[in-house]
């Protein structure tokens, strides 16, 4: 457990951003993955006044802010009709409705966590996030930042022709994911997303237009997904085993995007 | 730093320790029913609601709750003791430790889904851990209880 001296809920995203300064501080996001921790904040910054628990929807995007519940982006209708699912695929299997209610996707997506569902599977939408002091990044770029003292304000998934579906798989129901896996299709190119490698997820493009060439495509690009990315071990698997899944994954997801299938989970 | 809430419909105020959870909160207003049952944030024994939702009371700082409402089993009892009388006709409990965190997030499944699918059920309740059983009398329970308020019938 983390220990703090003095709680701050801020009145403004300037005075949370000031605070945030402080290698001391911290900005609390659900508080979920920081309690398993034993971090001495200084000075705790609490953005849950500011309204941030929103999320707006216009012709271009939806705008999910950052203090918005991994539980409230699950349920909401016009991101899941919007996603075909993936979306509430990539956040149900996360511990309980209890715990999706406080963690945060301001939380989950800063944190930049390698086992982060919501993280892989948004890499396969149109996302960009909304940084207080850098403004708007494209997620694939925010992923590979290094940590700084900025906030994240919001996380904007585009309405472009993307669609994406997510596959992850678990040693038990609840778990981490040993591997996660988002399908990604549009114009601007077909790829893959491979997260829980166990580290960061990483995208892998479909250069050669493999997807669109029916199951032989699949087989093929799976085993470049297998080749390309690295896999190491932990506690929950081996690198070899994750290698071996995501091949499965990659193939299960691209026969679902390009081949119509409706079960892909 | 002070807090002020409604925690089972009372007004409380209170000085707390800028670190205190929501859970060592309720624990000194008296709410026994709220336990820490893992330290990692995944065994569902310290489910309360804050604002109507259920919530780890574990993982939220008691200076969030500030100007919230909070219900514990203590706070919703007659409502709690309707349905944990299904659940002891069924054998479901055992040595009983997990069942407040449960019946809590039974009530709030309630209130979210009107009529809910097997899947919906089990999905609601998957972050309630019970190390007694394999959840097939809870389940049983539910049925039952959702038949019974449906006025079918009775227990």
């Amino acid at each position: 457990m983390y220990s703090i001296r003095t709680y701050v809920k801020v009145s403004s995203l300037e005075e949370a951003y000031e605070l945030n300064q402080k290698k001391m501080n911290t900005i609390l996001g659900g508080g979920l993955w920081l309690r398993l921790g034993k971090k001495n904040i200084q000075t705790a910054i609490d953005l849950s006044g500011l309204g941030l628990d929103q999320i707006t929807e216009d012709e271009t995007a939806f705008f999910i802010s950052a203090m918005v519940s991994l539980r409230q982006l699950e349920i909401h209708p016009g991101i899941d009709t919007y996603t075909g699912g993936a979306v509430k695929e990539s956040l149900r299997h996360i511990v309980g409705v209890q715990m999706r209610n406080c963690a945060t996707v301001g939380g989950s997506i800063y944190g930049r966590f390698g086992f982060s569902d919501p993280l892989c599977c948004l890499l396969g939408l149109d996302c960009e996030v909304e940084l207080y002091q850098a403004g708007r990044i494209p997620l694939a770029e925010f992923v590979k930042m290094k940590k700084d003292n900025d906030i994240l304000v919001q996380v904007i998934l585009k309405k472009t022709d993307r669609k994406a579906v997510y596959l992850s798989q678990r040693n038990s129901a609840t778990d981490f994911p040993v591997v996660s896996c988002a399908l990604s299709k549009g114009a601007a190119g077909n790829y893959a997303v491979i997260g829980a490698r166990p580290c960061m997820p990483v995208i892998v493009e479909d250069r050669e237009g493999l997807l669109e060439r029916g199951e032989e495509g699949w087989k093929t690009f799976a085993e470049k997904v297998q080749q390309e990315v690295a896999f190491a071990d932990n506690t929950r698997a081996s690198g070899a085993y994750r290698r071996h899944v995501a091949g499965v994954l990659v193939r299960r997801g691209a026969k679902a995007l390009w081949g119509g299938a409706e079960e892909c989970r | 730093m002070q807090i002020t809430m409604k925690l089972n419909g009372k007004p409380v105020t209170a000085d707390i320790a800028p670190d205190m959870t929501l859970l060592q909160f309720v624990r000194s207003q008296g709410c026994y029913s709220v336990k820490c049952g893992c330290e990692t944030t995944n065994c569902g024994l310290c489910t309360l609601w804050m604002d109507g939702k259920p919530v780890l009371s574990c993982s939220v700082p008691a200076a969030r709750a500030d100007g919230h409402e909070i219900v514990t089993l203590e706070g919703c009892q007659e409502e709690a003791a309707e349905f944990g009388a299904f659940l002891a006709d069924q054998g479901a409990e055992q040595c009983g430790y997990c069942s407040p965190g449960f019946i809590m997030n039974v009530l709030a499944l309630f209130r979210e889904y009107e009529d809910p699918t097997e899947e919906e059920i089990k999905e609601y309740l998957a972050g309630n851990l019970c190390r007694c059983s394999g959840y097939e009398g809870q389940l049983r329970a539910i049925r039952a209880y959702m038949a019974h308020k449906k006025g079918g019938e009775s227990k």
